[in-house]
């Protein structure tokens, strides 16, 4: 029963800071990199890898834009991104729930 | 058993960082109280000036028996003054928020206070506009419950991106600018109630809620 409600664990959603970047996805509909980084105290490179991933698994996506010259990077959730997590939690709260 | 354990916590923290992307929690019960000790100032200042008595109304005719010149001046002097306590209200309320937010190591100018500011922006500055129409036309006394009103109508949009507290002031807020629109001659203790009492109430409220630390 353990390992069934295991195997419904999200891999995209492992470690810890990709499961944050996609909490606070759901409820902000757009959030820049600099936010992101404030918010969760990632360094630039460890937050850029992870937002990598989880835009590769097509959880979430990228709107680049500039400012001036800046360029400013937003990010938000994907319908399936919504989805995922959202079974995620359910997963983990089974889990819970059975021990 | 840890793994449990770790997963709880992963929860709990899930929780907070969603509430804290999406609201903005660092406002200070203590700026509600300085604003509402500044607003009882402006209300006394302006019954010592215009002396129409907290509990004996003020009719209409008592408004009209005044002539033009003295007409204006009170009008002058009570938009002085009301702008005086917004400024002053304004100032020590962004200062006890911006230390709490420095106490809890936030950031104060990020995108759920932007998203507060705004929130509250749009019904204040529509309310202000109103009012200067209000005035434009004569009719003072109605301009008290309008700001009333409006600034409830402002805290109940922004009680979204905030506490949720925020939002049972509102409903005062707006509950009593319509009483005081059925009974004028009580609008200036209608209002002191409203920007005085109200927030010092609430504001000591939410400061032994969430602020008091446990000595």
């Amino acid at each position: 029963m353990k390992t069934d409600l295991l195997a419904q664990f999200n891999k995209a959603f492992e470690s810890k800071a990709r499961l944050s970047i996609m909490s606070v996805l759901m409820v902000n509909e757009f959030m820049s990199f600099n936010a992101l980084k404030e918010l969760l105290g990632l360094t630039d490179g460890n937050l850029a890898t992870h937002l990598r991933s989880l835009e590769e698994s097509g959880y979430i996506a990228a709107q680049k834009q500039f400012i001036g010259r800046k360029p400013n990077t937003t990010y938000s959730a994907t319908q399936a991104g919504q989805q995922a997590f959202s079974d995620h939690l359910n997963a983990l709260e089974a889990f819970i729930k059975n021990l | 058993m840890p793994e449990s354990r770790e997963h709880l916590q992963t929860l709990t923290e899930i929780r907070s960082l969603m509430e804290r992307s999406s609201k903005f929690l660092s406002l200070s019960g203590l700026s509600g109280v300085s604003a509402g000790i500044i607003a009882l100032c402006g209300a006394a200042t302006v019954y010592m000036r215009v002396r129409t008595g907290l509990f004996t109304p003020v009719r209409d005719y008592r408004v009209d028996s005044y002539t033009d010149a003295s007409h204006s001046s009170i009008e002058q002097f009570l938009v002085t003054v009301a702008l005086v306590v917004l400024g002053l209200a304004l100032l020590s309320g962004t200062y006890f928020t911006v230390r709490k937010a420095r106490l809890q190591g936030q950031s104060v100018w990020n995108q759920s206070s932007k998203r507060l500011l705004w929130a509250m922006l749009v019904p204040l500055a529509t309310g202000g506009v109103f009012c200067l129409a209000l005035l434009q036309y004569n009719l003072i006394w109605l301009a008290f419950p309008v700001t009333l009103i409006f600034y409830g109508m402002a805290l109940l949009n922004g009680s979204k991106y905030t506490l949720r507290d925020v939002e049972s002031l509102a409903y005062c807020e707006i509950a009593l600018g319509l009483v005081s629109l059925f009974w004028p001659g009580y609008n200036l203790l209608t209002w002191s109630i409203g920007f005085g009492v109200l927030h010092i109430v609430y504001g000591l409220a939410m400061y032994y809620k969430y602020e008091r630390t446990p000595a």
